[in-house]
């Protein structure tokens, strides 16, 4: 049985939210996995040695806690993957400022992919139950072909902005004005103007998922297989 | 090279709804194939391309035959349908939908579908697309420019407007009929379409476009299980006729020809757009 831990950092625990919303899915994936931590669920103090860590949240570089699960993590664990917008790009908690008792100081938050090596970073705030289930399925099933994209955006992808759409898509000319970027678009930041994103910054958490979803940035092969 | 993607069958097909044939653009597939839908409880809501006044583009969740049959015919402009793809499944509370789109959006959809990080609860709820043929788009002020300044038309005088026989063809509220060379509309083209090499919707359910067929009719791929369903369930309901396409004028020929035509040319621009350090979709 593949032993999973889910570790939160500094979030709102809505990426195990999502991962419950799964409904009928939850069971299945629970019956073929192993869940040794979850400090929601299950009545565990230590992080034990696991397969996979599903670790949401970033790091608060003031809080020396923080910092230590985050290397706690990366010993323990095989595959560490970042779940949802704070760990992988940040997300809402890059404009975090501190301030707030009972820790006034804590004021700096990193995604986890700039604190330690991810294998995978799954985008959004939060991802959808559908991606995290397929997800946790690829990885179960070695299916490294579609887990490719996480790979990357492991690697590179950890600063995210609805200013990628501009940079990387519109100003490139590869925009066609399909719409997806405003759909996914959490906090219906984007609006579609002639055809194209127009992006209101205030309103723009960093989560990255209108840029994964962009189908003129990134269209791996495997979509080409209809039946 | 393989110019049209996986599919079952290729036909040439009209709709017999007397009232999809008076304001659709070719053989009426798309509406038809919606109002079924919508009729007979296989969609509840369908994203469609309305017109919101001089051929300006914009998207909507239809949910009945009457608001489909306002949308009908094709706009020469881009459209955003997919941005009101969540609403539809969240505002509309829509269940079953259908979609319709260029090839560009159908692949959109098929990745949301593969990798639906921001889509929530959707990707079930998808329940039919439809593609159209599509060599490229025209932004709205290029095509408007095209109108108005090539054919000298106004725009709120257009009642449609069509591509065939290597020209653009306008046709207005007076009875007039204006046409420029293809070739003419070039420069107005939107540039990011040139690293598309899908032609007929490749990754559709069911794809459909005039090229092909003769007037009046539409050449039709059925590409999935899904696809086949509801086509098979329209000819035996008699909402579609349907003609073997090796029995009409000018054929699929002419759809190869075309379909390998924007592959060649296209590919050719993503070569040189990668020699210039630019990037390409991968």
């Amino acid at each position: 049985m593949v032993k999973v831990a889910h570790v939160q950092l500094c979030s709102c625990c809505g990426c195990l939210v999502s991962l419950a919303d799964t409904y009928e899915k939850l069971l299945d994936v629970l019956n073929s996995i192993e869940l040794v931590y979850c400090q929601t669920l299950a009545d565990v103090r230590e992080i034990p040695e696991c397969d996979i860590a599903l670790v949401e949240g970033s790091v608060c570089l003031d809080d020396h806690h923080s910092l230590e699960i985050a290397k706690e993590v990366k010993e323990k664990a095989k595959i560490v993957v970042a779940l949802g917008a704070c760990a992988a790009t940040g997300g809402v908690t890059r404009y975090c400022r501190g301030n707030q008792l009972s820790k006034p100081v804590h004021s700096s938050f990193s995604p986890l992919t700039e604190v330690i090596k991810v294998d995978l970073a799954i985008p959004g705030c939060p991802p959808s139950p559908e991606a995290i289930v397929s997800v946790i399925t690829a990885a179960l099933n070695g299916d490294m072909e579609y887990l490719q994209p996480f790979a990357e955006l492991a690697e590179k992808g950890s600063e995210a902005c609805g200013c990628d759409l501009l940079t990387k898509v519109v100003n490139k000319s590869l925009c066609m004005g399909c719409g997806t970027c405003a759909a996914a678009c959490p906090t219906r930041a984007i609006e579609m103007i002639d055809g194209r994103p127009n992006v209101t910054q205030y309103l723009c958490i960093k989560c990255g998922v209108c840029s994964v979803q962009c189908p003129r940035i990134r269209f791996p092969e495997l979509i080409e297989k209809i039946e | 090279m393989d110019p049209f993607g996986t599919y079952k069958k290729v036909v040439s097909a009209r709709s017999t709804l007397k009232e999809v044939l008076k304001t659709c653009q070719d053989g009426g597939i798309v509406s038809t194939a919606f109002i079924y839908g919508l009729e007979n409880n296989l969609l509840d809501g369908v994203i469609v391309a309305d017109n919101a006044g001089e051929f300006k583009a914009i998207p909507k969740v239809a949910t009945t035959p009457e608001e489909v049959l306002e949308a009908a015919g094709t706009k020469y402009t881009v459209c955003p349908n997919i941005s009101v793809l969540k609403s539809a499944v969240r505002e509309y509370g829509c269940e079953k939908i259908g979609v319709v789109g260029t090839p560009c959006q159908v692949r959109a959809v098929r990745k949301l579908m593969k990798y639906p990080v921001g889509f929530r609860h959707i990707p079930d709820k998808i329940s039919l697309i439809i593609g159209i043929f599509c060599m490229e788009n025209f932004p709205y002020n290029g095509l408007k420019l095209i109108v108005e300044e090539h054919c000298g038309v106004k725009m709120e005088d257009v009642v449609k407007m069509d591509i065939g026989k290597g020209k653009f063809w306008v046709y207005t509220k007076w009875g007039e009929t204006k046409a420029i060379k293809l070739k003419e509309t070039h420069p107005y083209e939107q540039v990011a379409c040139h690293v598309c090499t899908d032609y007929t919707a490749e990754l559709a359910d069911i794809s459909t476009g005039s090229v092909g067929s003769p007037d009046g009719w539409s050449t039709v791929f059925i590409r999935t299980a899904k696809g086949e369903e509801i086509f098979n369930k329209m000819v035996e309901d008699g909402y579609l006729e349907v003609k073997p396409i090796e029995e009409v004028k000018p054929g699929l020929g002419l759809v190869e020809k075309l379909a390998l035509t924007k592959k060649e040319k296209n590919m050719k621009e993503i070569e040189h757009r990668k020699e210039l350090g630019l990037p390409v979709p991968y």
